[in-house]
C-alpha cells in the first residue's frame, strides 16, 4: 500500500496540474468542509505517530495547543540531518504540494495562521522546488487568504537553514528560526505553549505533515487499519550502507527488518554479513544480525534497546572493523554539539579522544570502562539529545563489540610496544 | 551595498513577524555577493537590518555552509559521514582535494550527512547534488565545474527514480 509514494515519478507531479490531477488538494476541500474539531478527530484517530524520529502521537501533539484566538504557529521541520536519511528530501522534490496541503489541513486544525518550512540549507534544489509550488498553491487559492472562501487563511514561508544538525531538534530550530544561533531551549515550556516568538508553535515533521492528506482522504480510522496495534499506517525507510539497493521505500510499519534489508534493498555483496545494523539513523543504538527478524515498528525497536527514530536503516557489513564505524559516528556528534551544556560538548570530545587513542595504541582495557562511564553520564543530563544520540550509539557498540575493541586495542600496543632493550618511553606517553 | 543585496535583505526581513528571522537568508545572500562573511558583508548586513556586527558574526560562526574566512567561489562538499564512508568517501574527498589543489576557485571541504545516501558517496557542487562518485569521476567533476557546465549530469540526484517497485505501480 502505497500513501505517500503513489505516482511519486509521475512526470511533473510536482506541478500543480499533475498533482491535482492525481487527487491533489482534494482532501484539503474536504477538511475545509469540516469543523477544526472534526479534522483534529481523525488526525487523532489515525494513530499517526510522529515521523522525526520521537514517534510521538501527532493528533496529541496538534490537541496540546492552546484554544482561543491567540497567534499560532505551524513549523516543518525539514532539516533532515539525522546521517542516514533522505526522505524528506525525496518527498518535498518529487511531490512538494503534497507537503503543502498536509501543512494547510494541518493549520486548519490546530488554528494556525501563519506556517514556516524549515529547510535544511543544502536542500537547494528541493527549496527552490518547494518555492515554485508555493508560488502556485498561493495563486490557487490554497494559500493565503481566507482560503477557498473557508475563512481560514494561512501564511507560508520557506526558511533555509545554514548547515547545523542542532537546528532539527525543535527547540534549536525555534532560535534558529528566529535568526540566532540553533542552541536549544530548556523544556518546559514545551513549545505547543511557548513556541515561535514565544507563541504556540506546532512542529511537526515533513513526511508526518505529508501523510496529513492521506489520512483526510481514507479517513482517521482507515488509516489506523494500517501497521501494527501501536505503529499505525506506512513509514518511508531510507536505506544505505553496505546494500545493493539503496533507497527511500514505503513499507507498512511491522514487517520484518529482514524483508526490507534483503527483500527491497537486495541484501548485502555476495559472501558478505549483516555485522551491525542502524534502524533509526545514526542517533540509534546499534543491532546485529540476530535481531534482523524483528518487526520494523515503533515498539519492538525500543523492546530490542534501540529506537524506530527517523526510519533510517544504515547497514554495515562484516568486513568494516567497528571502530571505524565509532569514530565517524563520535566525531559527526563532537562536530555538531553546540555547546551549550557541558556533558554533552566534552562527553562527545572526550568520546572522540579515547577513540583516537584506542586507534593509536595508546589505550588500554579500562578506557573501554571509562568510556561506557562516559555515556552513561551524558544521558538525560542536557537541554536535548543530542549527546544522548552519540551515546546511545557508541554504549550499544562498546556493549556488543567489547571483544573487537579489546583485541583491537591488544594488537595496536603490541605492535608499537618498544622492543626489549629499547629506551622507555618519555613524557606523556610512558 | 548594492541596491540589489538590500532590496534582498528587506524582502526577507518583511516575511517575518521578527525582523531578526532574516538574519540567516540576509548571510546567505551577502555571501553570494562578497564569497563570504567578510567583515564589510556583515557591516552592511548590520546596517540594512539594524543589528550589531557582532550579533551577526556569532551566527555566522555557527553554521558550516556561512564561510568566516575567505573560501573558493565554488563551494564542493564532500559528505564523509557514516553511509557514504562506508563507501569510499574519505578517499574520495582527498582525492578531489588534492585534484583540486589550491585553486582558489574551489572550496573543497568534507560535510556531515548531506542527505543523500542512496546516491553514496555523494559531493554537492554549488548545490548540485552528484552521486554515487568514485575518484575515476574527479577529473570531470572539476573539469565541468571549471568550464561552468552542468556537473556530471548522469550522476545528479534530481534524475534518479525512487528507488521503490511499488512507487511506480
Amino acid at each position: 500500500m502505497k500513501l505517500l509514494f503513489e505516482n511519486i515519478d509521475e512526470p511533473g507531479l510536482a506541478t500543480r496540474e499533475v498533482y491535482e490531477r492525481r487527487g491533489g488538494y482534494e482532501s484539503l476541500r474536504k477538511a475545509l468542509a469540516m469543523e477544526p474539531e472534526a479534522v483534529l478527530a481523525e488526525l487523532e484517530a489515525s494513530g499517526l505517530r510522529g515521523r522525526g524520529g520521537a514517534g510521538f502521537a501527532m493528533g496529541k501533539k496538534v490537541s496540546f495547543l492552546p484554544k482561543g484566538s491567540i497567534e499560532k504557529y505551524l513549523v516543518c521541520n525539514a532539516d533532515e540531518s539525522e546521517p542516514g536519511t533522505f526522505k524528506d528530501r525525496e518527498l518535498m522534490q518529487k511531490s512538494p504540494h503534497m507537503l503543502i496541503e498536509g501543512i494547510v489541513i494541518a493549520s486548519y486544525a490546530a488554528g494556525a495562521s501563519r506556517s514556516f518550512i524549515y529547510i535544511r540549507g543544502e536542500y537547494v534544489q528541493q527549496a527552490d522546488i518547494l518555492d515554485a509550488a508555493l508560488v502556485q498553491a498561493r495563486a490557487a487559492g490554497y494559500v493565503g487568504e481566507d482560503i477557498l472562501g473557508s475563512g481560514h487563511s494561512l501564511s507560508l514561508v520557506v526558511h533555509r537553514g545554514a548547515g547545523a544538525y542542532i537546528c532539527g531538534e525543535e527547540t534549536g530550530l525555534l532560535d534558529s528560526l528566529e535568526g540566532k544561533r540553533g542552541n536549544p531551549r530548556l523544556k518546559p515550556p514545551f513549545p505547543a505553549n511557548q513556541g515561535l516568538y514565544q507563541g504556540p508553535t506546532l512542529i511537526n515533521n515533513v513526511e508526518t505533515l505529508a501523510t496529513v492528506p492521506a489520512i483526510i482522504r481514507i479517513g482517521g480510522e482507515g488509516y489506523a487499519k494500517l501497521g501494527t496495534d501501536t505503529s499505525k499506517g506506512t513509514k518511508l525507510v531510507s536505506v544505505s550502507g553496505h546494500v545493493k539497493r539503496p533507497g527511500n521505500y514505503e513499507i507498512e510499519l511491522g514487517v520484518p527488518s529482514r524483508e526490507i534489508v534483503y527483500g527491497l534493498a537486495g541484501g548485502l555483496s555476495e559472501g558478505r554479513e549483516v555485522k551491525c545494523w542502524f534502524p533509526g539513523g545514526s542517533s540509534s543504538p546499534v543491532l546485529t544480525k540476530d535481531d534482523l527478524d524483528l518487526p520494523y515498528d515503533f515498539d519492538s525497536m525500543a523492546k530490542a534497546g534501540s529506537m524506530l527514530g527517523s526510519g533510517a536503516i544504515i547497514v554495515v557489513d562484516d568486513s568494516t572493523p567497528i571502530l571505524d564505524v565509532a569514530l565517524k559516528v563520535a566525531k559527526f556528534y563532537a562536530h555538531e554539539s553546540c555547546g551549550k551544556c557541558t556533558p554533552c560538548r566534552e562527553g562527545t570530545n572526550w568520546t572522540v579522544k579515547m577513540l583516537e587513542r584506542i586507534e593509536t595504541g595508546e589505550a588500554t582495557p579500562m578506557d573501554l570502562e571509562i568510556m561506557a562511564s562516559v555515556q552513561e553520564h551524558i544521558i538525560g543530563n542536557c537541554l536535548c539529545v543530542l549527546g544522548d544520540a552519540m551515546a546511545m550509539p557508541i554504549g550499544s557498540m562498546i556493549a556488543k563489540f567489547r571483544d573487537e575493541f579489546e583485541r583491537h586495542i591488544e594488537q595496536v600496543r603490541a605492535a608499537h610496544a618498544p622492543a626489549a632493550g629499547a629506551p622507555a618511553l618519555t613524557g606523556a606517553l610512558a | 551595498m548594492t541596491p540589489k543585496l538590500r532590496q534582498e535583505i528587506e524582502a526577507k526581513m518583511a516575511l517575518y513577524p521578527d525582523r531578526h528571522s532574516a538574519t540567516l537568508p540576509a548571510l546567505e545572500a551577502a555571501q553570494r555577493v562578497y564569497g563570504w562573511c567578510s567583515p564589510q558583508a556583515l557591516e552592511e548586513v548590520a546596517e540594512a537590518m539594524d543589528v550589531t556586527p557582532a550579533y551577526l558574526e556569532s551566527v555566522a560562526t555557527f553554521y558550516d555552509m556561512l564561510e568566516t574566512e575567505p573560501a573558493g567561489r565554488h563551494s564542493i562538499y564532500v559528505c564523509t559521514n557514516i553511509s557514504c564512508s562506508l563507501l569510499g568517501a574519505d578517499e574520495l574527498f582527498r582525492s578531489i582535494a588534492d585534484a583540486a589543489g589550491d585553486d582558489p576557485e574551489f572550496n573543497v571541504r568534507p560535510f556531515e550527512c548531506l542527505g543523500a545516501c542512496d546516491i553514496a558517496p555523494i559531493a554537492s557542487v554549488d548545490g548540485v547534488y552528484v552521486g554515487p562518485l568514485s575518484t575515476e569521476d574527479v577529473p570531470q567533476l572539476l573539469e565541468d565545474i571549471r568550464c561552468e557546465r552542468p556537473v556530471l549530469p548522469n550522476k545528479q540526484l534530481v534524475k534518479r527514480p525512487c528507488a521503490d517497485p511499488g512507487a511506480s505501480a
